[in-house]
């Protein structure tokens, strides 16, 4: 009986954080499939009434957004991608090889993991600007093809790998290269999926530096065009949930698919996401 | 291959402390030869040497006379097995055997072939696409020594292979071991520092302390003729039993004890299986009985003397009860005679 009612309890305190978490992501589809008039009224409307799916078409209308989610697609991809190699490669540096200053240089890097990141906004910016890369693609990529959390990650994956695998891929003939690809990668892909699907989500949903950088429509990316339904005239409520369900709905399938390898990659290299 | 050490040392980068000093040895081709010691004393740094993971601070080290010292592990073609085995969690158990093939370029035809062949001659063809973590200890075993004799090796090395096994397994796989490596002819270097396994498989073993070898012989041999004292007390379970020879001196002949001090025999040993009761009074001591271990057909008697030594003796009819007095004697024959450096002394004209 008591273990019945512990186990009510529990499931009751799980139901409350689920909807809590649920439901800012019902009202933001629901709203998306509202009228105009509907999505401001008071009281406010639980179900959409009639079900506006024209919303979405009307909202890829008003804006650039085809060429918005093309930025997005090809600066997250660019930049991802970017940091995984590098993260892999300092991780194997770090990890593995045995240079002049090494503990010192790692130090380094960790205490710049402690300065908030808005201090490096300013005088990245200045750089950027002296290298006329503002409102390129450049601006929005390179600054963002390393980060030290990344390496971090990878390198206590990388740490954990006993030396006998290093020794046994020798012995069968895997250069360090070969040994970092064909081994050591495969052997840690939850940490580096792990690295992987943050970057991702951060890079994706990345706001303030793609404003700051661009100013030109043919340069921005989704989460900065959102802005474009706010406007002298008010907010179109509406559309502005049908552009924001969209720009949700490939992170959530990235989430899904590697949810267990991240679950995983967390665990294993004892860090937060 | 025969493999050759001469005045092999080694000093790891960052240390200032010698591993090991000037070691010279020779590993005949088609043997079986166990390094055995306690742990730190260089086994495994030794094996590294051989494989060519680590290279040597000085010497040179010749595989069938021709000088490998700077040559690494792919050119010398070793093949090593590891304690943890370390077999790729992301590759079944048939692209594990074949990986270093693949490294080698052998086309995927030819290497799936040699593959199956040796995963047919350590008996694991029932797993092949198995991942390694879907196999017992045992299993992943066979695995790695399939992977290390698959690219035909010039010689087989092994790193404590049996440790992470349980007791019975470890008997299992060590005849096994032996069983592979007759069948493939197949130059061994087997580490260890379990003087049963050692003994057992091998067709010599290299007795190790701190990086100095201590006697390289036949088990026998070992067993029967122990150069120094360390191999006698390494050697033999349980182990043997000494005495200063003053403590004993009067149970002797005096011919005998004159000759021993001439030589500076300081320590006499005496295994516990050649001990056997005599008369009261009669035999080399006289102690208290107060141990008494029957297990099997094993029977340990402790015995502990006036002045507070412990004998063990192995192997005897025990007729008397813990708190008794006995006596124990040997042949003269079968005491081992150790100077004041634990060097032994073969005394000629012992009767
Ligand atoms: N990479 C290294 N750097 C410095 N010293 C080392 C290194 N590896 C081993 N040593 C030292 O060399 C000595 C011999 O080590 P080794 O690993 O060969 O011993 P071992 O006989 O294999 O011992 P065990 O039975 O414990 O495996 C030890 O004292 C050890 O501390
Ligand atoms: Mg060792």
């Amino acid at each position: 009986m008591k273990y019945l009612t512990g186990k009510t309890a529990t499931y009751i305190l799980l139901a409350i954080g689920a909807v809590t978490m649920i439901i800012p992501f019902y009202w933001m589809i629901a709203t998306s499939l509202k009228t105009a008039g509907q999505a401001v009224a008071m009281p406010p409307a639980w179900i959409p009434d009639p079900f506006q799916f024209g919303n979405y078409l009307e909202a890829f209308e008003v804006t650039p957004f085809g060429q918005y989610l093309f930025n997005s697609v090809i600066v997250t991809g660019l930049s991802t991608f970017g940091e995984a190699i590098t993260a892999i490669l300092a991780a194997f540096a770090f990890a593995r090889l045995n240079f002049y200053g090494k503990d010192v240089i790692f130090a380094v890097l960790l205490a710049t993991m402690m300065v908030p990141g808005e201090l490096f906004i300013i005088p990245n910016f200045v750089t950027l600007a002296n290298l006329e890369w503002i409102n390129t693609y450049m601006a929005l990529i390179v600054p963002w093809l390393a980060s030290v959390f990344s390496v971090f990650i990878v390198k206590q994956q990388f740490q954990s790998v006993s030396d006998d695998y290093y020794y046994a891929a020798k012995v069968d003939g895997c250069s360090d290269f070969m040994f970092l690809w064909r081994i050591l990668v495969p052997m840690s892909m939850s940490a580096i999926i792990t690295m992987v699907v943050l970057k991702a989500v951060g890079s994706w949903n990345a706001f303030l530096w793609p404003l700051l950088v661009t100013n030109d429509t043919s340069m921005r990316t989704l989460p900065v065009g959102l802005q474009a339904f706010t406007t002298e005239a008010g907010t179109r409520f509406e559309l502005l949930m049908a552009a924001s369900t969209f720009v949700i709905i490939p992170m959530v399938i990235f989430y899904l698919i590697f949810q267990k390898y991240i679950i995983r990659g967390i665990t294993n290299t004892g860090t937060k996401g | 291959m025969e493999v050759q050490f001469n005045d092999v040392s080694m000093t790891y980068d960052g240390s200032s402390r010698t591993v090991l000093n000037d070691m010279s040895f020779t590993i005949e081709d088609h043997s079986l030869v166990s390094i055995l010691g306690p742990s730190g004393c260089g086994k495994s740094t030794t094996l590294m040497l051989i494989s060519g993971l680590l290279f040597p601070s000085g010497g040179k080290i010749t595989f069938n006379d021709r000088d490998v010292t700077r040559l690494d592990a792919v050119s010398r073609k070793v093949g090593m097995v590891f304690q943890n085995y370390a077999l790729y969690p992301h590759l079944s158990v048939i692209d594990n055997i074949a990986f270093p093939l693949k490294m080698a370029k052998v086309s995927k035809k030819e290497r799936m072939e040699t593959a199956r062949e040796f995963a047919d001659l350590v008996q694991i063809s029932d797993h092949l696409n198995k991942k390694p973590n879907q196999l017992s200890g045992g299993q992943q075993q066979r695995v790695a020594i399939a992977r290390a004799l698959a690219k035909k090796p010039s010689i087989l090395l092994m790193d404590e292979p049996l440790s992470n096994l349980d007791a019975k397994l470890r008997t299992v796989m060590r005849e096994e071991i032996r069983r592979i490596q007759q069948q493939t002819g197949v130059t061994t270097v087997f580490v260890t520092h379990d003087q049963a396994e050692a003994l057992s498989i091998s067709d010599k073993v290299m007795v190790l302390d701190q990086g100095v070898i201590q006697q390289s012989s036949t088990p026998m041999d070992l067993y029967e003729n122990p150069q120094n004292l360390f191999v006698a007390k390494f050697l033999g379970s349980p182990s043997i039993n000494t005495f200063s020879l003053d403590q004993i001196a009067d149970a002797l002949p005096e011919r005998l004890v004159a000759q021993l001090k001439k030589k500076d025999v300081e320590t006499i040993g005496i295994r516990p299986e050649s001990l056997t009761q005599t008369e009261p009074g009669a035999g080399l001591f006289t102690g208290e009985v107060t141990h008494i271990e029957i297990v099997g057909k094993e029977r340990t008697v402790k015995v502990k003397t006036a002045d507070g030594t412990e004998v063990i003796i192995a192997d005897i009819p025990v007729v008397f009860d813990v708190g008794d007095q006995v006596s124990f004697g040997s042949k003269p024959a079968s005491l081992f005679y150790f100077d004041s450096e634990g060097i032994r002394m073969v005394i000629s004209d012992a009767e």
